[in-house]
């Protein structure tokens, strides 16, 4: 009775501790004082010379097999590694979606052929992946995908539109999710992943600005886009629960507790050494809840790497985690008295602004948060 | 780790055979009107539940923080009207100082940081003690008090026999024992005080009622939760059980998310106690996000209940007028909040993600 959820107390393996000691010097001698501004991207941040460095240091497909170009290490070793890269902010969004999803989703249930070829460039830090599940009319409700792939001579033609696909006009590949069949009672049927190569005649990307003005998201249009045989992911139909299997992956990392970790730095830097109590109560509120947080979405690495599907508790995590990081920006504001201004040189303000121009999005990516409670009133027995 | 956690599945289950058997609305509501439930307290005294940190030689089950967390949370999460977590708390204190553990129901005092009690020289030989301390859970009902006194030459532990001090009786939202104790003069034993140990103050006390508390809390709402959503299941409106309605499913989800939060405090205190952790950081944390829990937890729990929880006929209070007792005792939310706050601040930015993760110089 009593815990409907389950959250195994894990221990950091004995290599953490020299894998953070190296990934700090490592970060110090990337980034120098890189600005709080720029911190505040956290994992939007878009560099393929740090992605290379990373890929040379070991650190994309960290527990992937040697054969395909990882260094099988351990899940929590892993993480260690990107909770250090996203708490001093660093530029991780290039090989981001590949290294979390793509590649996993491959490794799983891709060819040999595809294994081969593509994760050993994604472990290098020189192939980037886009994610194409949601459609103009298909959000929340992914199984509405109309987004069309018809058996052609040697492969399949695609029809349809993506949006909001995050890099894909920087990224080398997609997974698009589309339909094949007919979606039957459950409407979960019918559907399957391609590997879509971006530079395929047809295939269109046209920028999607952000509230910040910035290009980060996309609409991608198919126009008869041709996607051979080979680049089928896994099997024919089973795309529904290929896309369902990554997501506990997607949703309990710790990119969903620190998103908005560069605003808490730069409150303390704010508050100084002896803050008033009302400074003082909010700061240890947030760290009470950022503390928690973290040994939950750890708890949930464990359990990924010990082979348990925490689908419910990765839920919890990204609901509980996307609440705190939308908080703190709020909470940020009403200590520190400031304007927010983009590209203000005050680290407090650049990072306060950033932060609260993306945070609408946190509770909406990666599932939103009325989804993911739907999710854990499932794991409830209610629904 | 997998056979400790089956241990502990064992432990578990027998907590909660032994509650369910001895604590019933009877036996909550007699210890709201003052009966103390001597059943389940021998009970869990025969079968070594009660001092379970303590070593088998001072009488003790001998036993590790985590056993001290699984039987701290079950009795939170049945409402076991007897003071479990201060008897252990007492245990502690005496057995770190070397005295003698007596058996029964055991407390502390003083509980809260700014009272204090003193211990001087009698002139006739022997100590006397003097002070007033306030909120002490089970002061009355206590067959001994471990008690922390400041003598001129240092902190004390004195044990504290019944009768010669008076008693005021208060109690919490619960209907629990939280008396205020005014000793003048009591006369003490040469026998009955030794120094405090290193480590053993009256902050390291408070410190550890309130990881105490949170476990509690932990353990109620967990209960409430599991009720809350039975509750769903079972009443229906316009047609279906209300559970099906998504605003209801909506609550539950946050309601889940707290409790879920809640215990990974705990468990990480707890972890912090038997390892030798920073216990002052994590077990700040506990109390303020346990606590912050508790609020939202039990007013979804309410909410959800609709009239019926709101009766005393309904089980559904004895778990959540504890929470919003516990909750307050031994520091709320903000008392802890700007502790952590302070040491967050004075330590500075650059030293944040450090003490996050534990690996601050
Ligand atoms: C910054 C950002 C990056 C993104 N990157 C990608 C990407 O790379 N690839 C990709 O495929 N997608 C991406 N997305 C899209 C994202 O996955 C969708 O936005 C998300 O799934 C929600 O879909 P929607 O925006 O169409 O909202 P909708 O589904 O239309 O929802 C709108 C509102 O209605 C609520 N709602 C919907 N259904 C229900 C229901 N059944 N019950 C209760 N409430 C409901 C939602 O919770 C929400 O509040 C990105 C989105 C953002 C904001």
């Amino acid at each position: 009775m009593g815990q409907a959820f389950r959250f195994d107390p894990v221990d950091l393996p004995p290599e953490a501790a020299g894998l953070r000691a190296d990934v700090r010097a490592f970060l110090r001698e990337q980034l120098g004082e890189y600005p709080a501004g720029r911190r505040a991207h956290s994992w939007s941040g878009f560099s393929p010379e740090f992605s290379q460095a990373m890929g040379r240091r070991g650190w994309i497909a960290m527990i992937w097999p040697k054969r395909y170009g990882g260094h099988e290490r351990s899940a929590l070793e892993r993480y260690v590694m990107l909770e250090e890269m996203l708490a001093a902010g660093a530029p991780v969004g290039a090989h981001w979606v590949a290294d979390r999803q793509s590649g996993p989703l491959l490794l799983r249930f891709g060819t040999e052929e595809q294994k081969a070829f593509f994760l050993p460039k994604i472990a290098a830090g020189d192939c980037y992946f886009c994610i194409g599940m949601s459609e103009p009319d298909s959000g929340s409700d992914l199984a509405a995908a109309r987004t069309r792939a018809v058996r052609v001579e040697g492969g399949w033609r695609v029809n349809g539109t993506k949006i909001w696909t995050s890099n894909a006009h920087h990224a080398h590949y997609m997974i698009l999710l589309a339909r094949t069949g007919e979606a039957g009672d459950d409407r979960h049927g019918g559907l399957s992943q391609f590997i879509v190569d971006l530079k395929t005649p047809g295939l269109q990307i046209r920028p999607i600005l952000d509230l910040a003005g910035e290009h980060h998201f996309n609409e991608v249009v198919f126009e008869d886009v041709f996607v051979p045989e080979t680049r089928l992911v896994g099997t024919e139909g089973g795309g529904w629960q290929q896309v369902t299997s990554e997501l506990a992956f997607e949703r309990s990392g710790p990119e969903r507790i620190l998103s908005a970790f560069a605003v808490l730095v730069e409150l303390v830097r704010a508050a100084g050494p002896a803050p008033d109590q009302r400074v003082a109560v909010a700061l240890g509120r947030l760290t009470a809840h950022i503390a928690t947080l973290r040994r939950m979405s750890l708890s949930v690495a464990g359990m990924l790497q010990a082979g348990i599907l925490p689908d419910k508790e990765a839920a919890v995590v990204k609901d509980l985690g996307t609440l705190f990081e939308q908080e703190v920006p709020e909470i940020a504001r009403s200590l520190i008295a400031c304007e927010p201004e983009l590209g203000s040189d005050e680290a407090f303000v650049a990072a306060l602004s950033r932060t609260m121009l993306y945070a609408p999005s946190f509770s909406i990516r990666g599932g939103t948060r009325e989804i993911l409670r739907g999710i854990i009133a499932r794991g409830l027995g209610l629904r | 780790m997998s056979e400790m956690s089956e241990n502990h599945d064992l432990l578990r289950h027998s907590l909660d055979r032994l509650f369910t058997q001895q604590v019933n609305r009877p036996v909550l509501e007699a210890a709201e009107a003052g009966t103390f439930p001597t059943a389940l307290w021998s009970a869990l005294e025969e079968a070594g539940l009660t001092l379970p940190m303590v070593p088998a030689e001072q009488g003790g089950a001998g036993g590790t923080a985590f056993d001290a967390l699984a039987i701290v949370r079950a009795a939170g999460s049945h409402a076991a009207p007897v003071p479990l977590p201060e008897t252990m708390l007492a245990g502690w204190l005496l057995w770190a100082c070397g005295l003698k553990i007596p058996a029964g129901p055991l407390s502390i005092a003083p509980v809260r940081p700014e009272e204090n009690l003193t211990l001087s020289a009698n002139a006739g030989g022997g100590f006397r003690l003097d002070g007033r301390v306030t909120r002490i859970p089970w002061g009355r009902d206590a067959r001994a008090l471990a008690v922390l006194a400041t003598a001129p030459d240092g902190l004390k532990v004195v044990l504290v026999e019944p009768g010669g001090f008076a008693l005021t009786p208060a109690r919490n939202l619960a209907g629990e024992p939280r008396d205020t104790l005014t000793f003048t003069g009591l006369a003490v034993k040469p026998g009955q005080v030794a120094p405090a140990p290193a480590g053993v103050d009256g902050a390291a006390l408070h410190l550890r009622g309130a990881v105490m508390r949170s476990a509690q809390m932990a353990g109620a709402l967990e209960r409430s939760l599991d009720f809350t959503v039975r509750y769903a299941g079972e009443r229906s409106q316009f047609g279906r059980p209300i559970g099906r309605f998504q605003a209801v499913q909506q609550q539950l989800a946050i309601f889940a998310g707290q409790t879920a939060a809640a215990g990974r405090a705990v468990d990480a205190a707890f972890e912090a106690l038997a390892a030798g952790g920073d216990i002052a950081f994590v077990g700040a944390i506990a109390k303020a996000r346990v606590g912050e829990a508790a609020g939202q937890g039990a007013a979804i729990a309410h909410q959800v209940h609709g009239a019926m929880g709101f009766t005393r006929e309904h089980a559904l209070h004895y778990g959540t007028r504890r929470l919003w007792s516990w909750r307050d005792e031994f520091g709320a939310e903000s008392y802890w909040q700007e502790a952590l706050g302070r040491r967050i601040a004075a330590a500075g930015a650059e030293a944040f993600w450090p003490l996050l993760t534990g690996t601050a110089d």
